[in-house]
């Protein structure tokens, strides 16, 4: 679950005031809102990546506010999918892992589940360049819920992909929540996208949080 | 697209009374401005170009020969080359963490600290071994003199190359950081990485070009680095004596058969670096195509 109360966050001139919503556990929810309205300045907040000035930020009942970013559990998949170029995707499905020291045959099974479920499994030896948008958003998402984390964020993850591949991903991206239980929060400015997916719809416009659903 | 194209070549060509609303030659308005640009690039190749030549054809392989013969000759490229080796280390010790610093983080003071990093570029070379020289004439600098020989001794020819050529090495870093976006750190940070394990993990492979080409740079100009040298570690054969040192002792006796020959044997080295970091440079995209 997520739960923002009174959340307040200044980036130079530009200030998100007095945030607050709640998106029960197991909820796909879709954070609306034009260019510049704030959305990623939000989800960034959320994960730790940018300092908040007030209010409260609460995970599946903890308090993160104050919590470094690898203490929150989040799974976050940036608008340009920044996936590391020196990495091939086996590598990037097996970071976290890695990170937490897990032992070789785990990491393996993982690798092996997330492939299978992101249809990534031909890729496994390949580096980012070179991968379609399609198939870069499908290892960003893998290696976002590697470690299985309780909420994931993703920012405008289907930009820029062309219809086929987006209708695909709306189905993938179901298919992840049904299969994961994972609370999401997405944002995005596509109406389409929000019909599609959305259990609950968020609407945000000059830093103040104007709409929920 | 394809419309409005033809639009433009079509409309004018109607118009064929005036002679003035014919569209511009294609060519004949381009070809100046290649012509401009390829005889300014040409002259500067064509400079550099016949400077290499020009050695070339005033030495002989038994210049060469003679000059790799002599043993004060081999000493400097002895020197040379273990000097500028240790300096290149130093400096990508020094400059990989700064240009990180400087490339990611706010803090006060940064202005401060990236004016004086200019400053060894800007200083002319003597005045850097100069203000060296009287750096370890402070009761610091003979403090520490007394635990390790520096002026006149080899610890000052790499110190003198170190302080030049590693602010070229943190400038070349600095841009290489600024040129990567912090986004993948960001998410390495999500994914359970403290700051420390997102710039040995995912920063600083991302930068290994960046890190290969500052190393270059850093070697480069320490095998070139005279000015400082001479003021700080003076022009003593078999002792402090590197490459462009000989140059210089070998002109002033009047043996410019050998200051050449030396030369090319710097050419040479210079050319073998840039050589190697261009095939390393190369690797990683090859890497990615297969």
């Amino acid at each position: 679950m997520i739960a923002v109360e009174h959340l307040k966050v200044r980036v130079g001139g530009f200030a998100l005031e007095d945030i607050g919503f709640d998106v029960p556990t197991g909820q796909y929810a879709v954070l609306m809102g034009r260019t510049g309205a704030g959305k990623t300045t939000l989800l960034e907040a959320l994960c730790g990546l940018k300092p908040v000035t007030g209010g409260t930020i609460r995970l599946n009942e903890r308090d993160v506010t104050r919590l470094k970013p690898a203490e929150r559990g989040i799974g976050y998949v940036p608008q340009d999918r920044a996936l590391f170029q020196t990495m091939t995707v086996r590598e990037h499905l097996a970071f976290a892992l890695v990170l937490r020291k897990a032992g070789r045959q785990v990491i393996q099974q993982r690798v092996a589940e997330l492939s299978r479920l992101l249809g990534i499994e031909h890729l496994l030896e390949r580096r980012p360049h070179g991968l379609s948008g399609g198939e870069a958003q499908r290892v960003a998402l893998g290696r976002a819920l590697s470690v299985r984390p309780g909420i994931l964020c993703l920012d405008e993850p289907l930009n820029a992909l062309d219809d086929d591949t987006r209708q695909e991903m709306y189905k993938l991206l179901a298919e992840v929540q049904q299969s994961t239980g994972v609370t999401i929060l997405h944002v995005t400015h596509n109406l389409d996208e929000a019909e599609q997916l959305a259990d609950r719809i968020l609407v945000l416009r000059d830093g103040k949080m104007v709409c929920q659903t | 697209m394809t419309l409005s194209l033809e639009k433009s070549i079509v409309l004018p060509m109607n118009a064929t009374a005036d002679p003035r609303s014919r569209p511009p030659d294609r060519c004949r308005r381009d070809w100046p401005f290649f012509a401009g640009l390829a005889i300014l690039s040409g002259v500067y190749i064509l400079l550099i170009l016949a400077m290499i030549v020009a050695d070339l054809a005033f030495t002989t392989p038994q210049h060469l020969l003679r000059a790799l013969a002599s043993p004060e000759i081999r000493y400097s490229i002895k020197l040379s080359l273990i000097s500028c080796t240790l300096t290149t280390l130093l400096s990508l010790w020094i400059a990989v963490p700064t240009g990180y610093l400087m490339s990611r983080f706010r803090f006060p003071g940064k202005r401060l600290m990236d004016a004086v990093l200019d400053i060894p570029i800007v200083l002319p070379p003597l005045v850097i071994g100069l203000s060296l020289l009287i750096l370890f004439q402070t009761p610091v600098g003979r403090l520490i003199q007394r635990v390790v020989p520096v002026t006149y001794a080899i610890p000052s020819v790499i110190l003198a190359q170190f302080a030049v050529a590693c602010a070229f090495a943190v400038r070349t870093m600095l841009v290489t950081f600024d040129q990567i976006s912090p986004r993948c750190e960001q998410v390495a940070l999500t994914l359970g990485c403290n700051r420390s394990q997102a710039f040995w993990r995912v920063a600083l492979p991302e930068a290994r070009r960046g890190v290969l080409t500052a190393a270059t740079l850093a070697w480069a100009r320490a095998l070139g680095e005279f000015g400082p040298i001479l003021i700080f570690s003076g022009a003593t054969r078999m002792r402090t004596e590197v490459l462009p040192t000989t140059v210089f002792l070998e002109l002033s006796i009047g043996n410019i058969e050998a200051a050449v020959a030396v030369s090319l044997i710097m050419i040479v080295a210079a050319l073998a670096v840039l050589t190697i970091a261009r095939v390393f440079g190369l690797r990683a995209p090859l890497e990615r195509v297969l």
